[in-house]
């Protein structure tokens, strides 16, 4: 697959925010906020910087990537189904019983979807795992790089320090981990909830490379990837600012997104503000059809 | 006919909150800590209260575990409370140590148990937590069949000295118990008579039974229902009264097959009364997303399956085998 330019990875980006909403329309439950604040930051790995081959999942030669904050997955999801790891009409399945989009992701030899290397979903257990793939293709002296999503609420969790602590000291450096920053956990603001910072400060007395971006937005956030593979001698951590709920103005830099979908108003609203795409969408909606008929007379 | 007619619908984690508000106001001891899903559990009522009383620890469910043992050796009645899973299985040692094994008056209260959390997949369905906390020493273990009883547990566990564990669930559920109805850890309820059969269950699937025990009833089937709300300890002298008095024994649960309420029940049973036993219980899988509702038919936890099982352990008790009969 060619790599795509930015204004083409806008456009995906704009996409995945629209399948995202229609899947939570029509699964009524699951996260908005973070996985529509994400959407730039995925378009960018599966588009443009992951080096992988959907027809062939298992390549030995992917760049591996692992969702620890396992309630993204609907963007993820979204992803995989764009790239072409399974068929785009699935999106329709999210949170449904006896399919395969789980609403926290399981791995394709379980309930899962091609693409999903280990399951997820109770916070704070996936950095662990990304260090522990790093060193183990390290061992192997293979190229591949490991790519770990963390949300910033997640690092609450104590494993996630006890595995900064692991890489740091085994300077895994074919390791790059994505903190969503975006101030937002459940109850509320990050910093309400409990405080994070000097976030950059605590990473790097962990004896790693902190990089910061704007990951709303899709050149910064891509030269900033590029900038943590030249980094040698540590593992890498990209403290990306973003707004939950990124493209839909009453969703917004808002925590009571987080793990609510839009209702059938609140849905139709979001897919207003977010305008259609030359790929197209998943399913077109009864509603839609009529509104399309009615700009065709 | 049902015999117990529902009242309305509430969920126990609501019974939950409103007790501990309650609790607040008696007790200046009462603290409670929250792991980021508050509104959720419904400590977001105490917290409202008593927010000096309150303490955010943020997601880190071991962190958690260790906090609370620490405000017990202070002196404070400490609340912890999360998902089951995150309850349980995340803070295991934390909990087998720093509260069971130190034998800390902590309370821990997971909501969202069961497979009938639905949506959110296997993650998220904390089908282990009874066995988990079961299997501890100095361990309380309970769960309410429905609002009213939810509440009277939380204000019945003040006077608890050990450690304590009390599962309650996300849905609203049929609240079908009275407020003034008596309530003691580890006296379990006989909620209807019955000679032929008991079926002894936990939680929510209590309300199961009881729209099982009408299909049943129909059948001419009399059906004795025993809601074991305290799983440990156990009431050993109800489980022997119903398998002398009936011979068979069905065991419903929204849990592990291996190491809940069945489990538990079968220890009592074999060592004290052999009787034959089946059990309702999610069998040795995990789930997946989807309704609570066709979950608990997709794996056998509903009030069908609860009949089929009635219907199986009778046939075991007509032909003999492993009966005293
Ligand atoms: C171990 C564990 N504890 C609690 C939860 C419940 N939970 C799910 S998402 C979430 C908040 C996560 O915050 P953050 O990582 O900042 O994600 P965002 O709110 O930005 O989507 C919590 C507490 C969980 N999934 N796993």
């Amino acid at each position: 697959m060619k790599i795509l330019d930015t204004n083409e990875l806008k456009e995906i980006s704009q996409q995945l925010r629209r399948d995202v909403i229609k899947m939570l329309m029509i699964s009524k439950s699951g996260h908005s906020g973070g996985p529509l604040g994400s959407a730039d930051i995925f378009s960018s790995l599966y588009f443009h910087i992951l080096n992988i081959d959907p027809k062939n999942p298992k390549w030995d030669g992917r760049d591996y990537f692992f969702l620890s904050a396992g309630h993204y997955c609907p963007v993820w999801y979204a992803a995989l189904a764009r790239r072409g790891y399974f068929p785009l009409n699935e999106l329709t399945t999210l949170r449904k019983i006896n399919g395969r989009l789980q609403g926290h992701p399981a791995p394709v030899h379980t309930h899962g979807v091609p693409g999903v290397e280990v399951a997820s979903g109770a916070l704070g257990q996936g950095l662990s795992i990304a260090v522990g793939c790093s060193l183990g293709l390290r061992l192997d002296n293979k190229a591949n790089h490991v790519y770990v999503f963390l949300g910033d609420g997640e690092l609450n969790e104590g494993q996630i320090w006890e595995a900064a602590m692991t890489a740091g000291h085994h300077k895994v450096d074919n390791l790059i981990a994505i903190v969503d920053r975006n101030d937002c956990q459940i109850d509320g603001r990050t910093s309400n909830v409990m405080g994070l910072e000097p976030l950059v400060d605590k990473w790097k007395a962990f004896n790693w490379h902190v990089l910061e971006c704007n990951g709303n937005n899709i050149d910064d956030f891509i030269s900033t990837i590029k900038q943590a593979k030249d980094l040698k001698g540590k593992p890498k951590v990209i403290v990306a600012r973003t707004f939950m709920g990124n493209g839909v103005s009453f969703m917004q830099d808002d925590y009571k997104w987080h793990g609510v979908p839009p209702n059938d108003e609140q849905g139709k609203q979001a897919l207003a503000e977010i305008p259609p795409t030359k790929y197209g969408d998943f399913i077109e909606f009864e509603w839609e059809k009529e509104i399309n008929l009615v700009s065709v007379k | 006919m049902l015999k117990f007619q529902p009242k309305e619908h509430k969920a126990t984690r609501l019974g939950f909150g409103e007790a501990l508000v309650e609790l607040g106001h008696e007790n200046p001891n009462v603290v409670v800590l929250g792991g980021d899903v508050t509104g959720s559990v419904r400590t977001d009522l105490f917290m409202k209260a008593f927010p000096n009383r309150f303490f955010s620890v943020g997601i880190a469910e071991q962190d958690m575990m260790g906090t609370a043992a620490g405000l017990a050796i202070a002196g404070k009645i400490p609340f912890a409370s999360t998902y089951g899973e995150f309850a349980t299985g995340r803070p295991f040692d934390q909990i087998r140590q720093s509260i069971a094994y130190s034998e800390l008056p902590v309370k821990i209260c997971a909501s969202h148990c069961g497979i009938t959390v639905g949506q959110d997949g296997a993650t998220h369905q904390s089908l282990e937590d009874i066995a988990l906390m079961r299997v501890l020493p100095h361990m309380t273990v309970a769960s309410p069949c429905d609002y009213h009883q939810a509440k009277k547990m939380v204000k019945a566990s003040m006077h608890l000295k050990n450690p304590l564990y009390l599962r309650f669930f996300r849905d609203n559920s049929t609240v079908f118990t009275s407020p003034d109805s008596p309530f003691q850890f580890g006296k379990a309820d006989t909620l209807i008579d019955g000679s032929d059969v008991t079926i002894i269950a936990c939680g929510l699937q209590v309300w199961e039974v009881i729209l099982a025990e009408e299909i049943l009833a129909k059948d001419g089937i009399s059906v004795r229902v025993i809601n074991m709300h305290t799983i440990k300890p156990i009431d050993v002298e109800t489980i022997n009264k119903a398998a002398e008095e009936t011979g068979a024994i069905v065991t419903a649960e929204d849990h592990q097959k291996h190491g809940g309420l069945g489990s538990a029940v079968a220890e009592v049973l074999v060592q004290h009364c052999p009787t034959p036993q089946e059990f309702v219980a999610v069998n040795d899988t995990f789930g997946e997303s989807g309704l609570g509702e066709e979950l608990m038919k997709k794996y056998g936890i509903n009030k069908d399956a609860i009949v089929k099982a009635v219907h199986r352990v009778i046939e075991r008790k007509k032909s003999n085998r492993f009966s005293r009969r």
